[in-house]
């Protein structure tokens, strides 16, 4: 049985009882299936508004789709009963493309950590503090860190620990909404270096959402293509994305910048207009 | 006419930079020693990771530094005129007429509560003689010129009606129609989705060959340096490490870091499909 089973949802946003729109509401999200096993990722490329994000969400139990189901480990996340729920929220985590809106600016890293197990672990206060340590160095942090703020991390160090958090609970799955896309080069690279690690480590499994290609072909087993509320693509392995022949993949693959001055496609762009 | 000549060819010439900031007990350097030159119709990359100095350095160009807290040491020659130093007011007329700035993020780049035509034709109008109709024309022929679709419509919507990339192009029609000699980019397509990022780099192409604008083009993304530079300056700690031509350093790196940088990006590993 898969980790994760998304079948037929459905979705869309702009219908409200109180203000009559002029358009009729918009979908997001047609008829959307897929699964994602134990221990793999699942990357789900896309342009902006093709719907990844609210896809994130319906998956994380965030917002209840219009038509279809989520189950996760075989239970429905929105209509099993509530000691079921909480132990799945448990195991779903998430990390966000914005680590500072993530955190609450007033806390410390060793408050912003200990939020999650305070409420599912009853530990005692020298064994919290040790997890919160253990957590820190997991994700490359040190004890220093622990008394400081958000402001004073820079946005890479301040994305581990929105991974130390996502990871205290060792959840089964995480959601990484974008969670590479702001940080420069060197630090997306490490940060998905440490999230593969982490995966091997913990035998997580991963939805990771991102536009960019070269940041989900790193880290994806699968791949999937969002366009326009529609999965127009599923591929169990991520090679097949440079092979497939769908108009959408194949404007993807040609907006890829190039890796060497040498596959630059400016100039002879520029004289076919 | 000569004298305008060896101007043309060399258009921004930065000579030992340096930009110290004080804080309440001591100052620090933010970036040190920087020197390059900018040549007509030429893209010079400055790559580094956050923090290394990249912004700061073109914010000293324009002198948008704030000046109460730090100082800017060392020659900003624009085509043979000392920037370094020189009053508001003069500053505020070459701003956007002989240097273009274009901003990571266009959302914020835009006053929301102004129609997109009325910070067009303000920009046109606060550098040059015409009058309104004449400034619009201007704005239609250059949104023309990058592909915007419906140019007359786009005037007179708000810059929230507009996707990032639209807005993205919006900003370099605006940058581009006064035909400056320099055009500060920075990160210009950090912000866009991948589908827009290269059209973005295509438009800023099509400018420095229409109009021969030399351009600072600022990015972390040696996939974006890879596409348009030139040459290339790597940036770190405030210093620059290494200074080649962008073949050059993509093939035989020098310096350390700058391998470092090579080495850390994303890689598909299947380069026969690129390109």
């Amino acid at each position: 049985m898969s980790l994760l089973q998304v079948k037929e949802v459905t979705h869309s946003y702009g219908s409200h009882k109180l203000f009559k729109w002029k358009d009729s509401p918009k979908q997001v999200l047609k008829n959307i299936s897929l699964s994602i096993e134990e221990g793999t990722c699942l990357g789900l490329l896309g342009t902006s508004g093709a719907g990844k994000s609210t896809l994130g969400k319906i998956i994380l139990g965030l917002e209840q789709p219009q038509q279809g189901q989520v189950l996760f480990q075989g239970h429905n996340i929105y209509t099993a009963d509530k000691l079921t729920r909480q132990k799945i929220r448990r195991d779903l985590q998430v990390v966000f493309q914005d680590s500072y809106s993530a955190v609450n600016p007033r806390l410390t890293a060793e408050r912003i950590i200990a939020e999650p197990l305070e409420n599912y672990e009853k530990l005692t206060i020298s064994e919290q503090k040790r997890t919160i340590i253990e957590l820190l160095e997991r994700v490359g942090l040190s004890e220093k860190d622990l008394t400081k703020y958000p402001h004073q991390f820079s946005g890479g160090q301040l994305q581990r620990i929105n991974i130390a958090r996502a990871i205290s609970l060792k959840p089964k799955l995480i959601v990484l909404d974008e969670s590479v896309s702001s940080l420069d080069m060197v630090n997306q690279t490490l940060i998905l270096n440490l999230l593969s690690e982490l995966k091997e480590d913990f035998g997580l499994s991963y939805l990771f959402i991102t536009h960019d290609i070269k940041a989900a072909y790193a880290i994806a087993d699968t791949l999937g293509v969002l366009e326009k509320g529609e999965l127009i693509e599923l591929y169990d392995s991520k090679n097949q994305f440079f092979s497939s022949e769908h108009p959408v993949v194949k404007q993807m693959r040609g907006a890829i910048l190039a890796e060497h001055p040498r596959f630059r496609s400016l100039p002879t762009r520029i004289s076919k207009t | 006419m000569k004298k305008l000549k060896t101007e043309q060819s060399n258009v921004l010439q930065v000579n030992n930079l340096s930009v110290h900031m004080q804080t309440k007990d001591n100052t620090s350097t933010l970036v040190q020693d920087i020197q390059f030159e900018l040549h007509r119709g030429k893209v010079l990359g400055i790559v580094g990771e956050s923090g290394s100095g990249k912004t700061v350095t073109s914010m000293a160009i324009l002198q948008l530094l704030d000046q109460k807290t730090t100082t800017i040491e060392g020659s900003i020659k624009l085509q043979g005129r000392e920037l370094n130093g020189l009053d508001k007011k003069a500053m505020r007329n070459i701003r956007g007429k002989d240097i273009a700035f274009i901003m990571q993020n266009p959302m914020n780049a835009f006053t929301p509560v102004y129609t997109i035509g009325n910070q067009f034709i303000e920009t046109i109008r606060s550098h040059t003689k015409m009058n309104k109709k004449q400034a619009t024309e201007i704005a239609i022929e250059a949104m023309q010129h990058v592909n915007l679709p419906n140019p007359k419509e786009l005037l007179t919507s708000y810059p929230f009606q507009l996707s990032g990339g639209m807005l993205q192009r919006v900003m370099i029609a605006m940058a581009a129609c006064l035909h400056p000699a320099v055009i500060i980019a920075d990160e210009p397509t950090t912000a866009l989705d991948v589908n827009n990022q290269l059209q973005v780099l295509h438009h800023l192409n099509q400018i420095r060959t229409d109009y021969g604008s030399a351009i600072l083009l600022i990015s972390h993304d040696l996939g974006v340096i890879s596409e348009m530079a030139d040459d290339v300056i790597v940036m770190q700690h405030g210093r620059i490490v290494e200074k080649a031509d962008v073949f050059q350093l993509f093939d035989h790196p020098q310096h350390e870091y700058t391998k470092k940088l090579l080495h850390a990006r994303p890689k598909l590993h299947v380069e026969e499909y690129i390109g």
